[in-house]
């Protein structure tokens, strides 16, 4: 499968299956798009008032090379390798321990309704988050990287148990062999100096909420008594960021269709100081005001081209940034079994309530369908364990022949459930914004190599 | 070559023999917690 496209001056073609990337001119592009379906002759007489023969020739001498080295037009071999993947026996690798069902904001797209998700305000115990820590060792198998992220509603509302869960935890991966990688994602309205000094020892990344320009986050993420947060919080992500030596963190914001010129948010995160960014689209219901539409689709793809660009141009004058959605490691990514089969929600990865039930994820919290058990007696409902284990990209129609497959995972299952009511299909919106990201990243890398070789 | 440049020599077809060992990170634990992004993971026995 081959997924060809044009960005910022660039020719780019992608070997799907092989995940090879070329940049290539404008006789190859062209040779390319034509060379399945047409023989070498059709080729040379459909381009012949275009190139010249010898151009065209030699164009097809290399993309034949290629492929010969399997870096263009490879087949797709993994589909029973990744079926046979997904059977293996499950283990339980990650958690997402929501601390507190409390929040100190209100924010207006709260997927989990000011931190109480569907539900009634509680805080974790130390016994059960202790309960939650020991489920994951008995059941982690041979897998050694442990990770636990303190979740919310707002953690450092319960703060206390999350110093108390990290010394438990730390000393059990003594005993058992294991390392846990700690993480704590806060709107950080109570950080101060006691909780960055402590985050900055055990946090292996810490996710700050903050959605850009101050009216932006101010209109969705206010306190409950309407004031802006903005101010509170900009100058402890700074001094957080700072600490951390602007590595290992990420101001995180969320764009809605009340800030659609996005990228102002992201360059205003940049202007602030901040080296580490992820903004991302909301997901809401189609009734909500401030949900993204399809018909927004263009101005947002705009944004993503305008803002690539102006990264590729921040990073000549040496003022770059990470931008998460646009990062792609092109030699150390992950493997294909990693790629294909699914982010691991309800597998390897689930979330764990304030009273200790366990969710497929945090998006899947407060629906009772979605309950597998706790953390006490573990996963009950093996039938819900069973359809997420069969999720993987194979499974997906949509995902079939998506040339973003191999980046995206086949996407977020509890995005798909909420448009589809089924967890094996796909958010179209999602997947548009997702395809058009992944042209991103992969035009960056372009213009860094290509910079490179001048 | 004089008309192609490719940007990356590692195979994705090459991940399949010693792949799977399932050490990475969670793309969820990652930043987004709303969308799934593995193509920007770490493998970790690259690091």
């Amino acid at each position: 499968m081959i997924h060809q496209y044009k960005n910022n001056g660039f020719n780019i073609v992608l070997d799907v299956n092989s995940g090879a990337i070329h940049v290539v001119d404008d006789v190859v592009y062209d040779c390319i798009a034509l060379y399945e379906d047409n023989s070498k002759e059709d080729i040379l007489n459909k381009l012949k008032d275009s190139y010249s023969k010898e151009e065209i020739e030699e164009a097809i001498d290399e993309i034949e090379e290629l492929k010969a080295n399997e870096a263009l037009f490879t087949e797709d071999q993994y589909r029973d390798y990744i079926i046979d993947f997904k059977k293996r026996p499950t283990v339980v690798k990650a958690l997402c321990l929501h601390i507190a069902h409390d929040c100190n904001l209100a924010c207006q797209y709260c997927f989990a309704e000011e931190g109480e998700y569907h539900g009634r305000r509680a805080l974790m115990s130390y016994e059960v988050g202790k309960a939650a820590l020991d489920f994951l060792i008995a059941n982690s198998g041979s897998r050694k990287n442990l990770e636990v992220d303190f979740f919310g509603g707002e953690p450092t509302l319960n703060f206390q148990v999350v110093k108390d869960l990290v010394a438990y935890g730390r000393e059990q991966e003594k005993i058992h062999d294991k390392n846990f990688r700690f993480t704590l994602t806060t709107n950080g309205v109570l950080l101060d100096d006691e909780i960055m000094k402590f985050a900055n020892k055990e946090m292996a990344n810490v996710v700050l909420s903050i959605d850009g320009r101050k009216e932006i986050n101010d209109m969705m993420r206010p306190f409950r008594g309407g004031q802006g947060s903005y101010d509170v919080i900009v100058p402890k992500f700074q001094k957080f960021a700072e600490s951390r030596n602007q590595t290992n963190y990420y101001v995180r914001g969320t764009f809605t269709r009340n800030n659609l010129d996005f990228s102002k948010d992201v360059l205003h995160l940049a202007d602030l100081g901040f080296k580490q960014i992820s903004v991302e689209p909301v997901v809401a219901e189609e009734k909500d005001s401030y949900a993204l539409r399809e018909e927004d689709l263009p101005q947002l793809f705009e944004e993503y081209d305008n803002l690539a660009k102006e990264m590729v141009e921040r990073k000549k004058a040496g003022k770059d940034f990470n931008f998460f959605h646009f990062m792609i490691d092109l030699e150390g990514g992950p493997c294909v079994a990693k790629r294909l089969s699914g982010c691991g929600s309800g597998t390897e990865y689930l979330a764990v309530t304030p009273w200790g039930d366990l969710y497929p994820c945090h998006q899947f919290v407060g629906n009772e369908d979605f309950l597998m058990g706790n953390v006490f007696e573990g996963v009950k409902n093996t039938d819900i364990r069973d359809e997420f284990k069969s999720c993987n990209v194979y499974a997906k129609e949509k995902c079939k022949d998506c040339f973003a497959k191999f980046y995206c995972s086949g996407g977020c299952a509890a995005n798909s459930y909420n448009f589809h009511g089924d967890i094996h299909n796909a958010y179209d919106v999602g997947c548009a914004l997702q395809k058009k990201r992944i042209e991103c990243a992969i035009m960056i890398k372009a213009a860094e190599a290509m910079a490179e070789a001048e | 070559m004089k008309h192609v440049k490719t940007l990356n020599t590692r195979k994705l077809q090459n991940t399949v023999v010693k792949g799977g060992c399932g050490e990475c990170q969670t793309s969820c634990q990652s930043a987004c917690k709303t969308s799934c992004t593995v193509g920007n993971q770490t493998c970790e026995q690259t690091k």
